[in-house]
């Protein structure tokens, strides 16, 4: 069995658009010694299987597809000859950035200066929520049957019930419609929307599917193939209202139940982790708890605008090229916390010397909420949002000029 | 009769409040637009109430490629109510490997104006 061993000044995990976007202004602030390492076949990450527009309207003032968006980043990466090595995963990352990779040639084991975990996330599963019922065929999640129909010219079945109003589940929805299947409704466990008000109008008002919300599913029938999901009212506290059984034939079931980020490697690192944002503690450098240990992208926290995620990857460079050229970062010793309604922010730590971006979501819809970052009594920053949404993440500038002697940091929305 | 829309124009996402009337022909003409913070919203209402238009993403199948499928959108947005007639005109395509992403796959799509173009580099 082949093996490879070698030294690079940064190892990339992922050939996403964090990954990329990157690996480019890496190379752009002069460090070049660089290796991207992409489990798939293909540059381009989940992008590639979302076709539908949408992307790259505040990045490039264009609604893109997912894989124009990609291409913009991978034609940049190819144009700087930036190494990438395709078909190969990382299986482990030590906290001496030693990473190890399978690939089917044999491992490769690449000794890094930095690594940037780039992994994206993975889709909650129905084992995750404990549905019962038997285990036909027909059970997917909302991603597995994008990858399905758009890279694999496969339709995942003809009458789908999708359970959860997550975007994905709501851009699958009417995929499968326009694919010529019978899309019979979208449930919702919770009694608000989890997806964007403009997905529920261009992917369900549009082609008459409803959505339910305080609704779940309580069975599932069906002994090689899907015969039937029965759907149950909920309760305040999301559990089954006996005797609101409902059952609706179908041959698919499409589950849109959350994001997690794919954190694995990270953890192995021995990174510290956030149970807020199932990501990894970072400071305004997008370093983790291990010096030369960076995050960006889902993994980090789950985005909803593919625009954030390329900002987001691009600071972390800086921060890695400044790390790499000098051997360390300054100490970020402030840490930020939530207050009241937020959920979770990025960073958790910081410098207080420099100007930083924040990320939030809200915890609940706020309508003309006002963001407050305080230190004590101190306002530090303030934001007004008009509608302020869970399903649409927050992100502004801190100035360094308004941190001075600040110990911690306050986020709150009212 | 009375609609309440969310506007998507920026992301202030006004709740827009729409009075309109259906006449004999079928067609629906906006009487009133509230709750609007500026004059687009004004427009979207009007344009989505009587002649919603719609961008749609699907994708065509390609011989001798890499990939079985190239993904394709429409480069300009169409009246809601041709989607699934454009779908048929996508559904008929099979192209031929290489494609490159900006392609014309379909031009001037049943007459509306508007090209498939595809979205994807198939090799």
């Amino acid at each position: 069995m082949a093996e490879r061993k070698m030294q690079k000044d940064v190892v990339i995990v992922g050939g996403g658009p964090a990954g990329l976007a990157a690996a480019v202004r890496l190379y752009d602030k002069g460090v070049k010694d660089i290796l991207i390492l992409e489990r798939e076949s293909k540059l381009g990450g989940i992008l590639r299987q979302c076709i539908h527009d949408g992307f790259g309207l505040t990045r490039f003032g264009e609604t893109l597809s997912g894989p124009e968006y990609a291409k913009r980043f991978i034609d940049e990466t190819l144009k700087r000859n930036i190494p990438y090595i395709t078909d190969t995963t990382v299986i482990n990352v030590t906290p001496e950035k030693l990473v190890i990779a399978a690939h089917a040639d044999g491992l490769i084991e690449v000794q890094a200066k930095a690594v940037i975990l780039t992994m994206g996330c993975r889709e909650r599963t129905r084992g995750a929520l404990a549905i019962p019922g038997t285990r036909p065929a027909g059970i997917l999640t909302a991603g597995v049957a994008q990858s399905y129909i758009n890279l694999h010219n496969r339709m995942p079945g003809r009458e789908i019930v999708i359970l959860g109003s997550g975007d994905i589940g709501m851009i699958m929805a009417r995929r499968l419609t326009l694919e010529g299947a019978h899309v019979i409704g979208v449930f919702e466990v919770m009694p608000i929307p989890s997806g964007l008000p403009r997905n529920i109008e261009q992917c369900l008002h549009d082609y008459d599917i409803p959505l339910s919300l305080s609704h779940t599913v309580s069975d599932i029938k069906g002994t090689d193939r899907l015969e039937s999901v029965t759907i149950s009212e909920v309760d305040e506290h999301l559990q089954p209202i006996p005797g609101t059984e409902k059952e609706y034939p179908c041959d698919t079931l499409i589950l849109s139940v959350g994001l997690i980020p794919e954190n694995e490697l990270t953890i192995g690192a021995g990174a510290v982790m956030d149970d807020h944002t199932k990501g990894p503690v970072v400071d305004e450098f997008c370093q983790t708890s291990v010096p030369g240990l960076f995050a960006a992208g889902n993994v980090l926290h789950v985005h909803d605008l593919v625009d954030f995620v390329s900002l987001e990857a691009e600071a972390l460079a800086d921060g890695a090229a400044a790390y790499v050229q000098e051997g360390s970062l300054p100490a970020c010793n402030i840490p930020i916390n939530c207050g009241a309604n937020v959920g979770h922010t990025i960073p958790q730590k910081i410098t207080g010397a420099r100007d930083f971006q924040l990320s939030l979501r809200v915890r609940k819809p706020i309508e003309n909420a006002v963001i407050r970052v305080m230190d004590g009594d101190r306002e530090i920053a303030r934001r007004k949002v008009r509608k302020a949404l869970p399903a649409e993440m927050i992100q502004f500038t801190v100035k360094a000029k308004y941190l001075t002697d600040v110990s911690e940091l306050i986020v709150s929305a009212e | 009769m009375n609609r309440e829309i969310t506007c998507i124009v920026c992301p202030n996402g006004c709740t827009l409040n729409i009075d309109f009337e259906k006449n004999g022909d079928g067609k629906t003409s906006v009487t009133s637009v509230r709750g609007n913070l500026c004059p687009r919203g004004r427009d979207y209402a009007v344009q989505e109430m009587e002649s919603p238009m719609r961008t749609i993403a699907s994708s065509v199948l390609v011989t001798g490629g890499e990939l079985p499928l190239a993904s394709v959108r429409t480069n300009a947005p169409i009246p809601k109510e041709r989607i699934f007639d454009v779908m048929k005109e996508v559904r008929k395509v099979t192209v031929a490997a290489p494609v490159s992403a900006g392609d014309v796959i379909i031009k001037d799509v049943l007459g509306l104006g508007v090209d498939i173009i595809a979205t994807k580099d198939v090799f």
